[in-house]
């Protein structure tokens, strides 16, 4: 359980970084905050010739506010994103999704821009930002920088649209008017353990009645998706229990989890719904 | 490569192979066995440390990444004969038996105590979701923690 032989980088610029990847190109990796890619690396799954640690690279771990958006750097910790008063306020669903990201030791050191890059099915984060409708600033050496939406950016479970010379260098969360409501819910079999199930609900309510909603889930699907019936049989509807019954109803219908050793996937699909249905009630509540 | 380091307390310099984890160069080369090493894959928890102040998994750091910080190991809470109010509570609450994932807890237990002094019940539960303890049980455990609270906001 030791890594193989690697040559180890500290760029002290994004540029220095960018290099090293371009000339390196697919015998790179960036390391982030080694949360996902150590252990590979420990099993040796991964033997990448080259690491480029981003740890070093100045610039990188900001959390600013510019008019309806925050854009989060991409080694900002995840235990730092998730403690940011600019971020429990203004995008309170991603904050809540936070503490569900593995322990309060890796969330230490795990990065916001590591597990949108890693792109687990399971990740609460990229959940997150598909649910904000979100997306991400990818920067290369050759190309320059180019605006990733979340939607393009995960492929499926473990793969992102980004060559291996790109990096993601922030993540982009607009901040939803005040007549929006988030709530995310998820189910593990332990605290901090990956989630059988997961889902991030939101909702506009005017007098009462959905005037637009998302339902977005992950860990069922092969990468976080938005249910679109789901979300339409909400709208135009009054926000009481019943809707959210109906809406659960249909994101179960809507997904075609697997089983496996942890779960079946008629457990699965039953878990979306009482998930989806769960958040639902808890963002009704938040807008009355 | 050659990397310079606090490690509790003392200034040290080494030079390090750019794969060596900041678990075995803590236990191999620095001969500070008390930081113990169960999954090397960031499960157990039982090789926390802390890095400039916060707990974090040396099973998952390489050696390299700590040129210029400062690092505690278990071995510094206790430095002569007194323990340190966490040790001590952890053994008025039997909150170890075979000890293997105590040097982990206490480390993690201290960067958490700094940021949360008053923790209920449940925060400690899921602080220690990061630990495998195959002894305790845990519930010895919670309540060292939960006393060690108050005497770590009173001691500086
Ligand atoms: C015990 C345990 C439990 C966990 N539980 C969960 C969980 O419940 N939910 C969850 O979502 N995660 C979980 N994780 C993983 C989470 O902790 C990682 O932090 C996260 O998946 C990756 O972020 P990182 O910063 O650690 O990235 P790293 O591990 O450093 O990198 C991960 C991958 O992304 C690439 N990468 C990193 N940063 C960039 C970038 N800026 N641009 C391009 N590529 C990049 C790397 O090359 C690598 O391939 C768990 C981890 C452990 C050890
Ligand atoms: S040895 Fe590091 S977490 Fe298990
Ligand atoms: S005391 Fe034996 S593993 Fe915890």
């Amino acid at each position: 359980m030791k890594p193989g032989p690697f040559i180890y980088t500290a760029p002290d610029s994004l540029e220095e970084a960018l290099e090293l990847l371009d000339e390196h190109g697919g015998e790179a990796k960036p390391l982030a905050g080694g949360q996902s890619l150590m252990p590979l690396l420990n099993m040796r799954f991964a033997q990448p010739a080259v690491l480029v640690d981003l740890n070093p690279v100045p610039g990188l771990d900001g959390i600013v506010q510019r008019d309806a958006q925050l854009e989060i750097g991409a080694t900002v910790r995840q235990a730092s994103f998730g403690a940011s008063p600019l971020v429990r306020e203004h995008i309170p669903a991603a904050a809540t999704a936070v503490p569900h990201i593995g322990h309060f030791v890796t969330r230490n050191r795990g990065t916001v821009g590591g597990s949108l890059a890693h792109a687990d099915a399971r990740g609460e984060l990229p959940l997150a930002l598909v649910a904000l409708e979100g997306s991400v600033r990818v920067a290369s050496h050759r190309n320059g920088e180019r605006m990733v939406s979340a939607d393009e950016l995960f492929v499926t479970h473990f793969t992102t649209s980004l060559s291996d010379e790109e990096l993601l260098v922030s993540s982009i969360w607009p901040i939803a008017d005040n007549d929006w409501h988030f709530a995310f819910e998820e189910f593990a079999q332990r605290h901090g353990d990956y989630a059988l199930g997961m889902v991030c609900v939101g909702i506009r309510v005017s007098n009462g009645h959905v005037s637009d909603a998302r339902v977005a889930v992950s860990a069922v699907t092969d990468r976080p998706v938005c249910l679109d019936d789901a979300g339409a049989a909400l709208i135009g509807h009054a926000a009481v229990p019943d809707a959210a019954r109906e809406a659960g109803a249909m994101a179960a219908t809507a997904v075609d989890p697997h089983s496996d050793l942890h779960a079946t996937a008629r457990y699965r699909r039953h878990l979306t719904g009482a998930l989806v249905e769960r958040a639902c009630l808890v963002v009704f509540e938040a807008a009355s | 490569m050659q990397i310079r380091v606090e490690v509790n307390g003392l200034r040290i310099e080494e030079t390090v192979s750019s794969r060596l984890l900041l678990s075995d160069f803590l236990r191999h080369q620095l001969k500070l066995t008390g930081t113990h090493v169960g999954c090397e894959h960031g499960v157990c928890g039982s090789c926390t440390v802390t890095v400039d102040g916060a707990a974090v998994r040396s099973c998952l750091m390489l050696a390299v990444q700590v040129d210029q910080a400062k690092l505690s190991t278990v071995e510094s809470l206790a430095p002569g004969p007194q323990l340190h109010p966490l040790q001590e509570e952890f053994r008025k609450a039997h909150a170890l038996q075979c000890g293997f994932c105590t040097p982990g807890i206490l480390m993690a237990s201290l960067d958490f105590l700094g940021r949360f002094p008053e923790p209920t019940r449940e925060e400690i539960t899921e602080m220690l979701s990061g630990h495998l303890c195959r002894c305790t049980g845990y519930i010895p455990i919670v309540n060292a923690i939960e006393r060690a609270a108050p005497r770590l906001r009173t001691s500086p």
